[in-house]
């Protein structure tokens, strides 16, 4: 691990998000900074909102309150390009959501072909290296209903990765993996890391984030609680709301 | 925090202000272009050469008052129709497309006559339908079955449109993800309780526009049954025209088609929404 990265100006800056549905206040207060290249990982019980705040990120929820900065620009401002910021930054979803209709070589060369205008030969050949990358270039020709879950959730890693984005957006990337496979999976955001890819990912697998983890936030009652490097938020945390969360899970 | 003592901060409070002026200017856009091209359109047609004398053969308001009884008369008979027929249609459209849908070789049977009767009655001309047993069943004096007119022009219009409706339906239960099915039998329900609490009420959902235009345009055929000389709407309203070329029933007609369908397609959009149908789509 490369240890903190120096503070420059943050990549992405969150001050103060405030994010609810009805009543349900999901994200109240929520304070954040990514330097470039780090990779920050997202830990919390379930239902704490850390899809919720990538897909804030990602702007695919309109916020309540608060301002999400990312390269220095305000992209909570109505009127900046949504979609100009969203093709800088890429977002694997918990539940995949790769498009059926297409096979998985069409899948991953989608948004470069529509979006960036690469040509079809050009943005295939960048898809397959992709594809190698995560391990199922034999699978381009496959629809996604054909795939294990596992192998989907690499195909929605290559999706998004294939446009180079300033910032990936990972929603508990590990979940439908097998320990050999998690492993793989570290290792390619460890190569992604070390290339400088900045990352914000969410788990449950405490030992996943020790792994891959700059920094650890603990997300707990709609605000960041805890934050700091692995080993000092998942070996020795200050605060007793997060000694308890961890306790329950690691035991 | 509580919901209570969260108020937002002066950014958001911008942010709102912009959004809301933007969503202003573009009602007032929208507002502002519909009105000019209505009036310009108005305008255009009240100042025509001719318009005088379409005023008063078109909308004559004398007219349509002394045309309107008999044109609602007539009326009735494709609300009955349409009702009727309506229901027969939605029944046997669904149960052709689920017998289309079974899988496995012991239905067969059932898949084929599906299939035949859809791309029979899919194929023949309503019309052609409509003269073929409106006419010719009644001539073979068959004991015990029904002679009326109408009644075989319901039965002309159920056949024709049951097969488009079955191969709507179908589309509708195609498009439910295998997956909903696997689910569903893992919970140990049958392969038909699976269809009803699972599949259909997803198809259904789906299919509840395109099954909307076709209730609609059922509306509309339904007046075909005036080739058999039963009087609906459109056959009353021509009746109307015949004594002095004064065309306004026809208005009076299409105005009270309109009263009828413009409701209930509102109508099929708030159930969809409350529902949270989606895909049910259709927002006016
Ligand atoms: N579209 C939505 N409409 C209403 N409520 C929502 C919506 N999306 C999320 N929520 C609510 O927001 C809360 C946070 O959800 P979120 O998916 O962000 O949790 P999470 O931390 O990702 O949980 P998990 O670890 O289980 O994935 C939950 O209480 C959920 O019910
Ligand atoms: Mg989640």
């Amino acid at each position: 691990m490369t240890g903190q990265p120096a503070l420059e100006a943050p990549l992405l800056s969150v001050r103060g998000l405030r994010k609810s549905f009805g009543d349900n206040v999901v994200l109240d207060d929520v304070d954040l900074d990514v330097q470039p290249g780090e990779c920050v990982v997202l830990i919390g019980a379930s239902g704490s909102g850390k899809s919720t705040l990538l897909r804030c990120i990602n702007l695919l929820e309109q916020v309540d309150d608060g301002v999400i900065t990312l390269a220095g620009l305000d992209i909570t401002d109505p009127r900046v390009d949504a979609d100009e910021v969203r093709s800088r930054t890429g977002i694997v979803f918990q539940a995949y959501n790769l498009f059926p209709h297409l096979t998985v070589l069409d899948n991953v060369t989608l948004a470069p072909r529509r979006v960036h205008k690469v040509a079809r030969a050009e943005a295939e050949s960048r898809a397959l290296a992709m594809l190698e990358r995560v391990g199922l270039a034999e699978k381009a020709r496959a629809r996604p209903d054909d795939l294990s879950g596992g192998q989907q959730q690499r195909v929605a890693i290559a999706r998004a990765m294939v446009n180079s984005p300033q910032l990936l957006l990972l929603d508990e990337v590990t979940s439908a993996l097998d320990p050999e496979l998690v492993g793989e999976v570290l290792d390619l955001l460890g190569e992604l890391r070390e290339e400088g890819m900045t990352m914000i990912l969410s788990t449950h697998e405490m030992g996943f984030a020790r792994n891959v983890a700059d920094t650890v936030c603990f997300l707990d009652g709609g605000r960041v609680l805890e934050q700091g490097p692995p080993a000092e938020v998942l070996g020795a945390p200050r605060e007793p709301r997060t000694r308890q969360f961890l306790s329950r899970l690691v035991s | 925090m509580s919901e209570s003592t969260w108020s937002p901060s002066s950014i958001e409070t911008d942010r709102r202000a912009f959004r809301r002026s933007r969503t202003v200017r573009s009602a007032a856009v929208s507002a502002v272009s519909t009105v000019v091209v209505l009036g310009v359109l108005g305008w255009l047609i009240t100042h025509s050469a001719g318009w005088p004398r379409v005023q008063e053969t078109f909308f004559s308001w004398d007219k349509a008052v002394e045309s309107f009884p008999a044109v609602l008369k007539g009326l009735w008979l494709n609300i009955r129709l349409m009702v009727v027929c309506g229901l027969s249609i939605l029944v046997l459209g669904l149960t052709l497309a689920i017998m289309r849908t079974l899988r496995g070789p012991i239905f067969f049977p059932l898949r084929l006559l599906a299939t035949v009767y859809v791309d029979l009655f899919r194929g023949l001309p309503l019309l052609l339908l409509l003269l073929l047993l409106g006419l010719g069943v009644p001539a073979l004096r068959l004991p015990n079955v029904p002679t009326e007119l109408v009644f075989w022009g319901a039965v002309a219009i159920i056949l024709s449109y049951s097969a488009y409706v079955a191969e709507v339906f179908r589309a509708g239960i195609e498009s439910v993800h295998p997956s909903q099915r696997a689910a569903s039998r893992a919970l140990g329900l049958s392969n038909g309780q699976t269809l009803r609490h699972v599949v259909l009420p997803q198809a259904v959902r789906r299919v509840a526009p395109p099954l909307m235009n076709d209730f609609v345009s059922l509306q509309k055929d339904s007046g075909l049954i005036a080739v058999l000389g039963a009087i609906d709407a459109i056959r009353a309203a021509q009746i109307e025209t015949a004594t002095d070329f004064n065309y306004t029933p026809y208005v009076v007609a299409g105005v009270l088609f309109l009263c009828l369908t413009i409701p209930m397609a509102r109508l099929t959009d708030r159930v969809a929404r409350k529902q949270g149908w989606h895909g049910a789509g259709g927002t006016l």
